[in-house]
């Protein structure tokens, strides 16, 4: 259900009123600059993204009948925005994963044997948070994506694949290899013998 | 038997219940013989758990880095009405 503030604030933007477009305005650019981006490397782009995803939301605004949240709604707006700005940002050819993702011998046993992570090194939140935002940053494009849109918008595979224009098959295996690849990038600065 | 190179493979589809029965048999078998795999195994969901830390801010309150310029070029874009 709508709570009456949101409402109130919708009916405003409907009729047109500049200072709700305001209000809308400063209250959610700088929470999807955020997410845009967890998406783009470039900070112009992800301001971009963001422009577009409001006028996007702009005309929309007639048709949004108040099923969520403003921000989810928005929240949505600006994913989307985000990903049509990566892909026209691609690099082509786009960047192999291969080189990130484990090495095992002729036997099928590791190179390097896995060993857990340290807690005392998983508490440290800010560092681990950087470590993580480097490491999705290092991931190619098309990896990139998926684990995003999996793991930290937590779509499910259907509509991650959807949205990528993709089979549910190639979204769970990229999904994998982001998530290996990911991992291997944590392992050094994370392991327990390190 | 499965390898380990199998069994990182097999993961994501054990973790998401995407794994044959037969197959998921092997998975766990080679979980009970293999500590460096369980290693790979809690380390692979920690790096899920993890990328959700990079979000954490959800719905609390907005960042103080919401850049004027932008805030200012998004309603300029909405045009004069």
């Amino acid at each position: 259900m709508i709570d009456p503030e949101e409402k109130a604030l919708l009916e405003a933007l409907r009729a047109g009123d500049e200072a709700a477009y305001e209000k809308l305005v400063r209250e959610h650019t700088g929470r999807m600059l955020s997410v845009a981006r967890r998406f783009l490397r470039e900070e112009d782009d992800a301001k971009d993204a963001v422009q577009d995803a409001f006028v996007s939301a702009f005309r929309a605004i007639g048709n949004f009948e108040g099923g969520s949240r403003i921000s989810t709604w928005l929240h949505r707006i600006v994913v989307n925005a985000a990903l049509m700005k990566l892909r026209t940002r691609r690099r082509k050819p786009e960047e192999s994963i291969d080189d990130l993702l484990p090495r095992w011998k002729d036997d099928g046993h590791p190179e390097q044997a896995p060993v857990p992570w340290s807690a005392e090194k998983l508490l440290q939140r800010d560092r681990v948070r950087s470590l993580v935002q480097s490491g999705i940053d290092e991931l190619p494009d098309t990896y990139r994506e998926v684990l995003l849109l999996r793991d930290i918008e937590e779509l499910d595979t259907a509509e991650t694949a959807k949205l990528l224009g993709i089979s549910s098959n190639a979204a769970k295996t990229r999904l994998h290899r982001a998530r290996q690849a990911l991992r291997e990038l944590l392992d050094p600065a994370l392991r327990e013998d390190a | 038997m499965l390898t380990c190179r199998e069994f990182a493979d097999f993961l994501r589809a054990y973790l998401e219940a995407d794994l044959p029965g037969d197959q998921r048999e092997a998975f766990e078998d080679h979980v009970q013989i293999c500590p460096p795999c369980v290693n790979y195994l809690d380390t692979y969901k920690e790096t899920i758990q993890l990328g959700r830390c990079i979000c954490e801010d959800g719905d609390g309150p907005p960042p103080a880095d919401a850049p004027e310029d932008l805030i200012r070029a998004i309603l300029a874009a909405r045009g004069p009405r």
